[in-house]
């Protein structure tokens, strides 16, 4: 990758980080409600694996820390703030929430709340590709966690049995919601996992978008070819607990200083200003930017954005004027 | 009009969607080189192939979820499980994938998936193959729930359901695979919603649905015969949404009201007509209305236990004759 290219990572990165730190103190006053699940720590793994891939074209389906993944598929940030707001302008018309990102023009099939929900959803995505002739991949991104429910099991032995063109991407940041991975799982190096099921896989440094980058282009060239799934094990942190409501006080602060000193951002920065290509001046006014462009047109948006209408709290239950539901034209 | 068994009406269902539609597959375990355990899709992957009729594991959950995540990109996946009491496995991805992604994705995706599935008790299977879930499924918010007590119905449902744009779950019953009734030589599609009248009646109204239609009809042969009562017999083919008109308009004629269920009582279809009579035509009440169910206990092996843990048409005469206090 070309380094004008990487700065262009460097901004989107920094900006992805900038939204969600926004989103935390959105969080704070009470424009966001329920659950929200924080993406800082762990970007180097969507924008590795995404650079690699080509968004909006391949399909993209993840669990409920999507805000990130979606961006990076193509999705408006202003939508997503305004999602987050439970706006009629947000991407899931405010009926969806933090968990619920949906933005299917640009191929972004969701985020769903049930640990390991999506693993068959890609699964059928890939299917459903197979099935219509193309060359997309189904990208499915998920957390180590979700890794030991059955799901996991069921999708890969189907993926491989019949060859479907699905990356499964494992975001590890060692924790399932507070419980540390060797107090939750017999095979802590999850890449092993998946030679029960005869599928290729690898595990790479999750902080560095350039290792990232290079894992996933070989991942991506192997499902694309349509030799069958592969699974990509990127090794990661979450700064912050696993949701708003987690305390976040399981972990060692040494534990939390040892990850922060890697961080992807902070990394890919001094990469390509040791490289001559950047300053720290340029970065700090990136930074300013980026901050700016948050207040001043996402979070705007979103504020200034409609509530839906109560009247429509039944829509989208079910399909409007099915014909079929009337036994359809009678021919 | 032809005289068919149920599961070649099934088949014959399955056979016409997959020609008029190549996004058309059928999933299941034993369904493609078997046939079906219940012949429903006997010839099939003959005809059209392993990747449209898909041999799956044993993997209800996961192959359920397949079949949704395929339907999102226009995939019309009918997906057999091979019996009710292994569908509790595919809760997960029918009730909280399928069901929701409409609404949470603010209609942007939909999951136009059939999950076809014998529900019922059939004979010493024990308590694990004799579950009846209907009421479960009925209870879920986005998603259609039909029934079908015909060959006929069998047809049409499911070629209404799968070209219907909302996940819709068949409820049928192992102990009538193997049933005959006529249905259409043309192409018919029956409606996903409302309900039959099976008997024109005008002193009592009885309610049944999948297997325990036919013990109404038996009942009410019974009881013109016996007591010279003529039951209206109301077929409630569809029991999400349940047809609150249909069960308004008959109540409203015979003011009497009996709901026949296979399963136990509670939280059920009885209980949910009971309901929507009280909302709908209270007035229109000579008696109060009576289920007749099931008896709350998981199903025996014994035969002769496993009967009595059950309704027949002898208990709706019961509970008829109960009602006019003969």
């Amino acid at each position: 990758m070309k380094n004008t290219d990487k700065k262009r990572v460097l901004r989107e990165m920094l900006f992805a980080r900038r939204f969600e730190e926004r989103c935390y103190e959105a969080y704070v006053e009470r424009n966001i409600g329920g659950f929200l699940h924080l993406y800082p720590g762990e970007e180097a793994c969507a924008f590795g694996v995404l650079e690699a891939a080509q968004p909006g074209h391949d399909y993209v389906i993840t669990s409920y820390r999507d805000h990130v993944h979606a961006i990076k598929s193509g999705s408006d940030p202003r939508h997503i703030m305004a999602e987050l707001f439970a706006r009629e302008t947000g991407v899931s018309k405010g009926r969806g929430g933090s968990m619920h990102i949906f933005d299917v023009a640009h191929r972004f099939m969701g985020g769903y709340a049930l640990v390991g929900g999506p693993f068959p959803l890609a699964a059928g995505i890939a299917k459903g590709i197979q099935m219509q002739g193309g060359d997309e991949i189904c990208i499915c991104f998920l957390g180590d966690a979700a890794n030991n429910q059955g799901t996991f099991h069921e999708s890969l032995n189907m993926a491989a049995l019949w060859k479907l063109p699905v990356l499964y991407v494992c975001e590890n940041n060692l924790y399932g919601i507070g419980t540390r991975i060797d107090r939750s799982t017999a095979v802590v190096d999850q890449y092993q996992r998946v030679s029960a099921y005869n599928i290729p896989s690898a595990q790479e440094d999750g902080q560095d978008f350039d290792l990232v980058n290079r894992a996933a282009t070989k991942a991506i060239k192997h499902v694309r070819s349509g030799k069958g799934p592969y699974f990509l094990e990127l090794m990661t942190y979450r700064y912050r607990g696993h949701s708003m409501s987690d305390s976040n006080a399981y972990r060692a602060k040494t534990e939390e200083r040892m990850w922060s000193g890697r961080d992807p951002v902070i990394m890919l920065r001094d990469r390509l200003i040791e490289a001559g290509e950047l300053t720290l001046d340029e970065y700090k006014d990136m930074d300013t930017d980026l901050l700016d462009e948050i207040e001043d047109e996402v979070i705007r948006f979103a504020t200034e954005s409609p509530e839906p209408n109560i009247a429509d709290v039944e829509k989208y239950v079910l399909a409007e004027n099915d014909p079929w539901v009337k036994g359809g034209v009678q021919s | 009009m032809t005289e068919i068994m149920f599961w070649e009406a099934i088949m014959r269902a399955h056979d016409e969607e997959m020609a008029n539609d190549p996004m058309v597959i059928a999933m299941g375990e034993d369904i493609g080189v078997v046939g079906g355990t219940y012949k429903a899709t006997l010839g099939l992957y003959e005809k059209y192939g392993e990747q449209r009729v898909i041999d799956t594991p044993i993997s209800e959950n996961g192959y359920t979820g397949l079949g949704i995540g395929a339907s999102f990109l226009g995939v019309r996946p009918i997906i057999e499980i091979m019996s009710v009491n292994f569908a509790w496995l595919a809760m997960d991805q029918i009730f909280n994938t399928a069901a929701k992604v409409r609404y949470m994705s603010g209609g942007q995706l939909q999951a136009p998936i059939v999950v076809r599935s014998p529900g019922g008790t059939a004979h010493q299977l024990g308590s694990q193959h004799s579950a009846r879930m209907e009421k479960v499924f009925m209870g879920i918010a986005g998603l259609r729930v039909v029934t079908p007590s015909s060959p006929r119905q069998a047809y049409g449902l499911l070629k209404s359901a799968v070209r219907c744009n909302d996940p819709v779950f068949i409820n049928e019953h192992e102990l009538m695979y193997n049933m005959k009734g006529e249905v259409p030589d043309e192409e018919y599609f029956h409606p996903l919603e409302g309900s039959e009248i099976a008997r024109e009646g005008r002193d009592v109204t009885l309610f049944g649905y999948n297997i325990s239609v036919h013990w109404c009809l038996q009942a009410a042969a019974l009881l013109s015969k016996h007591h010279g009562i003529e039951a209206e017999v109301i077929d409630l083919y569809t029991l999400s949404p349940l047809d609150r008109e249909g069960i308004r308009n008959s109540v409203s004629k015979t003011h009497r009201a009996v709901i026949v269920e296979e399963a136990e009582p509670a939280v059920g279809v009885g209980a949910e007509v009971m309901a929507i009579i009280n909302e709908e035509c209270f007035f229109e009440l000579d008696a109060a209305p009576v289920r007749v169910s099931a008896l709350n206990v998981p199903i025996p092996y014994n035969h002769a236990m496993e009967k009595a843990a059950l309704p027949d048409a002898n208990d709706v005469v019961a509970a008829v004759r109960k009602i006019f206090g003969i």
